[in-house]
């Protein structure tokens, strides 16, 4: 019942949105202010000194116990502004594997003609071991980044991150919580130790399978997000067109089919995507042409970094078939 | 929850704003914890600058266990005000020492503001108010720098940071100062040292008391006449009236209080404000003779005011004064006997003087002036360095050394009279004061301290008379510099004769005057007075806090206001550029959400051709301000957007069919 009561109100309170897309711009209604245990301290201080000014009728005392007082109020509004009015979008994040910490990246942009100082982040409400602080230039852009942790494969949703400041004093812990929408791909865990790539087959002469290597120049394609950058036909580019890949051929390229119907059938299906990520890394790390097979999905035999990110994303999103 | 570890930077911040707060103190405190103070902060940024290990928790609390017991020997107490002084900078010290996280470097800094509140225990002068703001504004800084996380972070921010927040902060602390409630302290038993260190007159007085104190150049307090003061032969300002002597001491034990002031008036009284300092007694002084009381005054039998409680903080009364009075005409005998009484045994020649003008001259007026010109015969020397006297004192100073100061005065005349049988006692206060045209009052010093005689004449009462007058007129006229020989280790004030010297000091003791009659002296009654004025004459705590509330409310919504405002960073190239896709949106060519100033300059490229070389030429133009370091002159914008606006009217209009 008070646990329903308080779900309810702090719902009312901090509007939970869910993820949001582009921009957020920390408005007022975003920001809380609260004092932090520090402040706390402080107003025990003030206490004091008020009544020892009391007590000593110390004028200067009253002085200054009103002047650090005046401080306090002031520095409430210095911590309010410190955050309000950011504008924060999620950057691009990296693709890494389950068990890796998933490093986000947030733009924070200040439109004002203030700096901010020590903006922090952190997942949980408080600042803790994973904060992270950045200043933000008066009318620039700032990057903060902060580890995700990631355990399981998947699409992963970064959740709900506490952006606060406590500057200038510390006195105040003025926060706002953002839920921008990125697009997180977690790949699976690859197997510690693999299975043995599946056997090598030389590569067909006219075959449907195109061999791919790096001897002999075969062509241009469009350029995909992974490719090595010496393979960028930087001419083309430097004449003002678009990215463009250069595609090898050579003898020696072989091929090899990573099929799910060659790991053991009794295998547990999380444990095959492990084994199937684990011969994607090999079959890349040894320069091979390699095609993917799993239920629902296959990927044409092809080699480079745009071929391993689309095998490690087709792994990561697997849905397994429903039993009948 | 974690607390990051502090900076360099921050530690040294922290150190020196500390060590600056500490610093007034280090007069104060035993020289070994000063000494201790220093080698621990010279320690710390040490070991902070070598990257160091700090001292282990163990030794530290040696060290606390050690520094506690030694300001235990010291001042035989751990509380009161130089101990708690002493045992904070002791723990500030040595808490510095294990400063190692955030928090550690905030609780520092809030110690530091508190020793700033303890510098007020001794001193609220203006120097020391602008000194501890400056502290003030340092540790805010240092508050500030920790708060920063970053290690590269220069001082001036911080500084400005600081100037800035304590700045905007005067206007609410105004608001809180003028309209607090100010409630009557101490609200518990104040330690006994609290008030310690003070001088001024004491209750007792033997050879040497006065002439230590006249070395003192401190203010007693200060007097304004509402109008025309009286002449300096008359400025005697009534302290502790001494009735009992024991061969050496005068003393007086408590007197009863009388209530009423009985005073047969021939003159107009003088009325005059006066503002003493604390000294923590209970007397306050006005002019022969007060004959009016001030609120919460009381006055004694020998007409000596008293406040209730002793005098602790600088108080300001207003009293009535009549130069010419008769007082006691109808004094019991029992209180004339009193003051006849002389101890057995001791100064024998002068008693055997005081029978001898008694059967010389037989009534009371003629004893005194026989006195007097016996006195005036001896050639006595006005000094403030007298020998040395012998267990009797009065004979000693009358045929031995004849030479001393007010004190040997009083005391011998006084002797002499009740050994001629003539009722006489010791009266002791202020004789002058320095006038100041500047504020238009005058400031007594302890250096003016002084002690004359009071003798009891049938139908006169009691009369007041000057011993030291008999022998050096020039003291009641010309103040202590003129009745001493040239070269007298004076103090500074009556030393300095220099017009220019004495201006500057007159100029700082007005200002030093108006700064405790209105922010030192501000209280419970200032508050109902600027109420009053202000048309409120309900003045109930009540009032106040309603009043107070209502002014912070008022002054922190201002401040919000017009700390929350929206100040937008504007790059002038945005706003001009910015103007120019307005004209192309009306055009219906707006830019798309998240289009790029190229993207868009293509598109409108495909979209109208004949505006290409135009759009182009801007775009270029406003991608290089924007994105390009060049170097920006006076005119740069202003051709930009020359530039934007000749598009408008020229090439836009050109729609094509």
């Amino acid at each position: 019942m008070l646990a329903a009561l308080k779900t309810r109100f702090s719902d009312w309170l901090f509007l939970p949105r869910g993820p949001e897309p582009g921009a957020i711009e920390l408005v007022q209604r975003r920001i809380y202010i609260l004092p932090t245990r520090h402040g706390l301290c402080f107003a025990v201080l003030l206490v004091m000194m008020l009544l020892g000014a009391i007590n000593y009728t110390l004028s200067l005392g009253f002085v200054l116990t009103f002047l650090l007082t005046a401080l306090a109020f002031n520095a409430m509004l210095f911590t309010f502004r410190n955050l309000a009015r950011l504008r924060v979008s999620a950057g691009r994040v990296a693709e890494v594997f389950a068990g890796e910490p998933l490093p986000m990246t947030l733009h924070l942009t200040n439109p004002d003609s203030r700096p901010r100082c020590a903006i922090g982040i952190t997942r949980g409400p408080w600042p803790a071991g994973d904060s992270a602080y950045t200043d933000v230039p008066a009318g620039g852009t700032a990057l903060l980044k902060i580890d995700i942790p990631t355990t399981r494969r998947g699409l992963l949703d970064p959740g709900r991150l506490t952006v606060y400041t406590q500057y200038p004093l510390g006195l105040y812990h003025a926060w706002s919580y953002v839920h921008p929408t990125v697009r997180c791909v977690v790949y699976p865990r690859p197997a510690a130790v693999g299975l043995p790539l599946p056997a090598v087959q030389a590569a067909q002469r006219g075959g449907a399978s195109r061999r791919v290597g790096q001897d002999d120049f075969a062509g241009l394609r469009a350029y995909h997000r992974g490719d090595p950058p010496r393979h960028i036909a930087w001419k083309a580019a430097a004449r003002g067109q678009e990215l463009l890949t250069k595609q090898f051929s050579g003898e020696a390229a072989r091929q090899v089919w990573l099929d799910w119907s060659q790991l053991p059938p009794r295998m547990a299906v999380e444990e095959k995507l492990s084994h199937l990520t684990r011969w994607v890394l090999d079959a890349h790390a040894q320069r091979l042409a390699y095609g993917l097979r799993i239920p629902g999905v296959q990927i044409a035999m092809a080699g480079g970094e745009a071929q391993r990110a689309r095998c490690l994303e087709a792994l990561a999103l697997f849905d397994p078939p429903r039993a009948p | 929850m974690i607390s990051p570890a502090i900076s360099l930077r921050s530690t040294v911040w922290l150190t020196l704003a500390l060590a600056l707060v500490s610093a007034p103190h280090v007069m104060r405190l035993p020289w070994w914890l000063s000494g201790f103070a220093l080698l621990m902060c010279i320690w710390r940024l040490y070991l902070a600058r070598m990257r160091l290990e700090l001292p282990s928790r163990w030794l530290l609390m040696v060290m606390v266990a050690g520094g506690a017991a030694a300001i235990l020997l010291q001042y035989r107490t751990l509380f009161g005000r130089d101990a708690g002084v002493a045992l904070l900078v002791l723990m500030l010290s040595l808490k510095l020492l294990e400063t190692r996280t955030l928090r550690d470097g905030m609780v520092l800094a809030f110690i530091g503001y508190f020793l700033v509140i303890t510098n007020f225990l001794y001193t609220q002068s203006i120097a020391t108010a602008a000194y501890l703001l400056v502290c003030v504004w340092l540790i805010t800084a240092a508050m500030i720098n920790l708060q920063q996380r970053r290690e590269a972070a220069g001082y001036r921010t911080q500084l400005r940071t600081s100037a800035v927040l304590l700045a905007q902060s005067l206007p609410l602390m105004v608001v809180f100062f003028l309209f607090f409630p100010r409630v009557q302290g101490p609200l518990w038993g104040l330690p006994a040292d609290a008030f310690s260190g003070i001088s001024g007159l004491s209750d007792s007085m033997s050879p040497g008391t006065l002439n230590q104190l006249v070395l003192s150049d401190e203010v007693a307090f200060r007097a304004a006449f509402a109008d025309g003061a009286p002449a300096a032969s008359h400025r005697y300002w009534r302290g502790p009236v001494l009735l009992d002597f024991d061969g050496r001491t005068w003393t007086t034990t408590a007197r009863p209080l009388r209530n009423n002031i009985e005073l047969e008036r021939t003159a107009r009284a003088v009325r005059y404000t006066v503002t003493v300092e604390p000294h923590n007694r209970r007397w306050l002084f006005a002019l022969d003779m007060p004959g009016s009381l001030p609120e919460n005054a009381i006055i004694n039998a020998d007409y000596l005011m008293l406040s209730r409680t002793p005098v602790t903080s600088r108080l300001r009364y207003e009293v009535e004064s009549w130069l010419d009075y008769r007082i006691g005409a109808d004094a019991s005998p029992a209180a004339l006997n009193r003051a006849l009484a002389l101890p057995q045994g001791f100064n024998p020649r002068a008693v055997a003087l005081g029978r001898q003008l008694r059967a010389q001259y037989g009534n009371g007026p003629a004893i005194l002036d026989g006195a007097l010109r016996f006195l005036h015969q001896q050639k006595l020397l006005y000094t403030l360095q007298p020998p040395l006297l012998g267990l009797h004192g009065v004979d000693d100073f009358l045929f031995e050394t004849r030479s001393g100061f007010c004190e040997h005065f009083s005391s011998a005349f006084v002797v002499l009279m009740r050994a001629a049988g003539v009722p006489a006692r010791v009266v002791t206060g202020y004789l002058g004061g320095e006038y100041n045209p500047l504020g238009g009052y005058f400031i007594v010093r302890q250096s003016d301290a002084h002690a004359w005689a009071e003798v009891w004449l049938e139908n006169r009462g009691w009369v007041r008379v000057d011993p030291t007058n008999a022998v050096s007129p020039a003291r009641a006229e010309g103040g202590l510099a003129a009745a001493l020989p040239q070269g007298a280790n004076l103090t500074r004030s009556a030393f300095v004769t220099h017009p220019v010297l004495r201006q500057i000091g007159l100029t700082l003791d007005s200002i030093a005057n108006a700064w405790n009659q209105t922010i030192l002296g501000h209280n419970l009654e200032m508050q109902r007075a600027l109420l009053y004025r202000a048309g409120l004459d309900d003045t109930t705590w009540r009032t106040l806090a309603i009043l107070l509330i209502a002014a912070a409310l008022m002054v922190t919504a201002i401040l919000a206001l017009f700390t929350l405002r929206n100040r937008p960073q504007q790059d002038p190239a945005v706003v001009i550029y910015r103007a120019f896709c307005g004209k192309l949106a009306r055009a219906g060519l707006a830019p798309r959400e998240g289009e790029g100033p190229n993207d868009y300059a293509a598109r409108l490229a495909r979209a109208r051709p004949d505006i290409t070389s135009a759009v182009h030429a801007i775009t270029e133009r406003y991608v290089d301000l924007r994105y390009k370091k060049i170097s920006i002159k006076s005119d740069t914008y202003e051709n930009f957007a020359n530039a934007c606006d000749g598009f408008a009217c020229s090439t836009l209009a050109t729609r094509p069919a």
